[in-house]
């Protein structure tokens, strides 16, 4: 396992920048997982790493050294693709023995690894078959299998869970954890999907539009989103987001929505230390689970009750802007009923209208 | 309901009806070179129009083989046809993975200039290319032949291989060269064995069509010695007769060698290979 580091990525596709400048360390062993929306060019980034494509600019370096000019073959990383790319004309064992084949291992120890790789995955009964004999998630498993008899520096995953079912995807999201609990290998999992990062990763790194939005944990992100954009997109249901009026004062900051007064927050300072709006126009940020009905607080209408089992997602009308809370309270809603919100202060985070920085209480 | 199984029966007849009318259609030129190629020629004029003659021989075919050229004219066409096939898929294999793989500075005006080559007609050209070939000491040659063939049929398959390649999953070469393969090495290992189909149709295309060429067949080549069989076939129209016996005859065993080529090569024209490759 190595640690793998990008510095200053850039990458065009003709006229087109697909990244505009990418800065990361991976630590050796750990699980980072890329996560955005399609074409936010965490894919390009991962075969960049693999040397699938040039790099436009920056450098990229394995294990301390510099692998840009080098072909994917003398990378020393195992991929699983999101398409599986099984080789159709060979066996389970021969797509899995194939790498080992390429360096020469010998026949015995090729035997063995294989064996081995296959106990781990239920491949065993499945060795002489060929892909097109196999289901969708036992393919999955030859292409995890491929990649795990050598021991590669790094493990690529380009959306290896896609293809398969929700029951599936989840009992393999346990296994690749497991996997990698036990080779402790250096993996980058690419993923669109944020709850696959949620419940897999070391750390998330959010990008959109080419960049990196945030570095952190699964909890940071969740907890301390930097942007409108990494709070939108991390948490499910997603986090709401209404207009709101803030008047910023030395002590504290004054939150209405609509007419009514909403929060009373601490003092609150733009990133970089900047001042925050004049206008006092803000953009609140609301994670549904951390509304909750209470006797008294802002009034709101409810518009909908989507009930999931576990609890239910109330639709809201909260001054004239859709809101979304998440409840496990039983308690009957009806349509057209007339309810109290309240949010504790820290629950409660404010995004500049402009740039979608989030504002951090001061001091 | 007592008129659907009447009308499933109407259907079905319709459907076999059409199918057998085509078949017929397609097939009756067929029977009929083998009818004529079998009657002797007494009963050529004498009997009218019948299915077949009232006595069948071989008398055709043995005079064929024994009395004419044909058997010399048979192997010059074997000779330029497996050639042409050979060296026009391997080009074709060739710039069609690198259509099909590679984006490169001039590649559409390679492509529109391999499409403008399709759109002469071929007489239009018979005459630059006779003065071309001439000092070069291609005419009257076989080689000259199998250059003229090759660099007809490249265009078209070239574009019927990018499509075979196109059609392959560029995730598998992916994953080959990151295993350990160079891209060469992903190519004959991994693509190569899953265009086997392409390469099979694209020979086939090219032997067939190499094989019953007639035009720059007869205007470069006047010698017998070089002669392919369409042109050989024309040997049976003389100046006041025509011997449609062992002209027919002459037609029926040239179809030999394209029916065996085909029988060789129809495994691989079976499509599906690739099926599991990806996802599923």
């Amino acid at each position: 396992m190595s640690a793998i580091e990008i510095l200053g990525v850039r990458k065009d596709f003709g006229s087109v920048p697909v990244l505009r400048g990418i800065d990361l360390a991976i630590a050796p062993g750990e699980f980072v997982v890329l996560v955005g929306p399609s074409g936010c060019g965490k894919s390009t980034l991962l075969r960049l790493i693999a040397g699938l494509e040039d790099l436009s600019a920056g450098e990229i370096r394995i294990g301390g050294r510099k692998v840009d000019d080098l072909p994917p073959k003398d990378r020393d990383l195992a991929m699983v693709f999101q398409s599986y790319a099984l080789y159709p004309h060979m066996t389970v064992r021969g797509n899995m023995s194939y790498s080992l084949k390429l360096r020469r291992t010998p026949a015995e120890k090729i035997a063995d690894t294989v064996k081995r790789a296959a106990v781990k995955l239920g491949l065993l009964g499945l060795l002489d078959r060929k892909p097109r004999a196999l289901s969708g998630g036992q393919r999955q498993r030859v292409a995890m299998g491929r990649a795990i008899v050598r021991a590669p520096k790094a493990f690529l995953f380009d959306e290896p869970l896609s293809n398969l079912d929700a029951r599936l995807r989840e009992q393999m999201r346990f296994e690749i954890r497991k996997l990698h609990r036990d080779l402790g290998a250096t993996s980058i999992y690419v993923t669109h999907d944020q709850i696959e990062a949620m419940t897999m990763a070391d750390r998330i790194v959010a990008m959109n539009e080419g960049t990196i939005q945030q570095v952190g944990t699964p909890q940071d992100l969740y907890d301390n989103p930097a942007n409108t954009f990494v709070a939108g997109f991390i948490g499910s249901p997603a986090m709401n987001f209404v207009d709101g009026m803030a008047t910023f004062g030395q002590a504290a900051t004054e939150l209405a929505i609509g007419t009514e007064r909403f929060a009373r927050l601490p003092a609150m300072r733009m990133p970089g230390s900047a001042d925050p709006p004049r206008d006092g126009r803000v953009i609140v940020g609301l994670r549904p689970e951390r509304i909750a009905i209470a006797e008294t607080g802002a009034g709101a209408i409810v518009d909908l009750v989507e009930p999931t089992g576990l609890g239910s997602v109330v639709h809201l009308d909260l001054a004239g802007q859709p809101v979304k809370l998440f409840t496990t309270d039983r308690r009957p809603l009806a349509v057209g009923e007339h309810i109290s919100l309240r949010v504790a202060a820290e629950d409660v985070l404010l995004f500049d209208r402009n740039t979608g920085l989030r504002l951090r209480a001061a001091g | 309901m007592r008129s659907m199984p009447l009308r499933r029966t109407l259907g079905w007849g319709l459907h076999y009806g059409i199918l057998g009318l085509y078949l017929v259609f397609a097939l009756f030129p067929l029977f009929w070179l083998v009818k004529v190629s079998v009657t002797p020629n007494d009963l050529l004029y004498s009997e009218g129009v019948r299915l077949w003659p009232s006595r069948a021989n071989l008398e055709h075919y043995a005079s064929v083989v024994t009395h004419t050229d044909f058997p010399l004219f048979f192997r010059n066409s074997v000779v330029v046809s497996t050639a042409t096939a050979i060296f026009s898929t391997c080009c074709a294999a060739a710039g069609g993975y690198a259509f099909s793989r590679f984006s490169f500075g001039g590649k559409f005006w390679i492509v529109g200039l391999m499409l403008v080559t399709q759109m002469f007609p071929l007489v239009m050209i018979i005459a630059p290319i006779f003065r071309l070939l001439g000092p070069l000491g291609l005419t009257n040659s076989l080689t000259g032949l199998v250059i003229v063939y090759t660099a007809f049929n490249v265009p078209f398959a070239t574009f019927l291989m990018q499509s075979f390649f196109d059609a392959i999953p560029r995730e598998l070469e992916e994953a080959a060269m990151i295993d350990g393969e160079t891209r060469f090495g992903a190519l004959l290992r991994i693509i190569l064995p899953l265009t086997l189909p392409g390469l099979a149709a694209t020979l086939g295309f090219v032997f067939t069509a190499a094989w019953s060429e007639l035009l720059f067949a007869l205007m470069l080549n006047s010698s017998t010695a070089a002669s392919t069989f369409p042109v050989g076939l024309l040997s049976f129209v003389s100046k006041f007769s025509v011997d449609f016996g062992q002209m027919m005859a002459a037609g029926v065993l040239a179809l030999i060698p394209v029916c065996g080529f085909f029988f060789l090569i129809q495994r691989y024209l079976v499509q599906g290979l690739t099926a599991g490759a990806v996802k599923g």
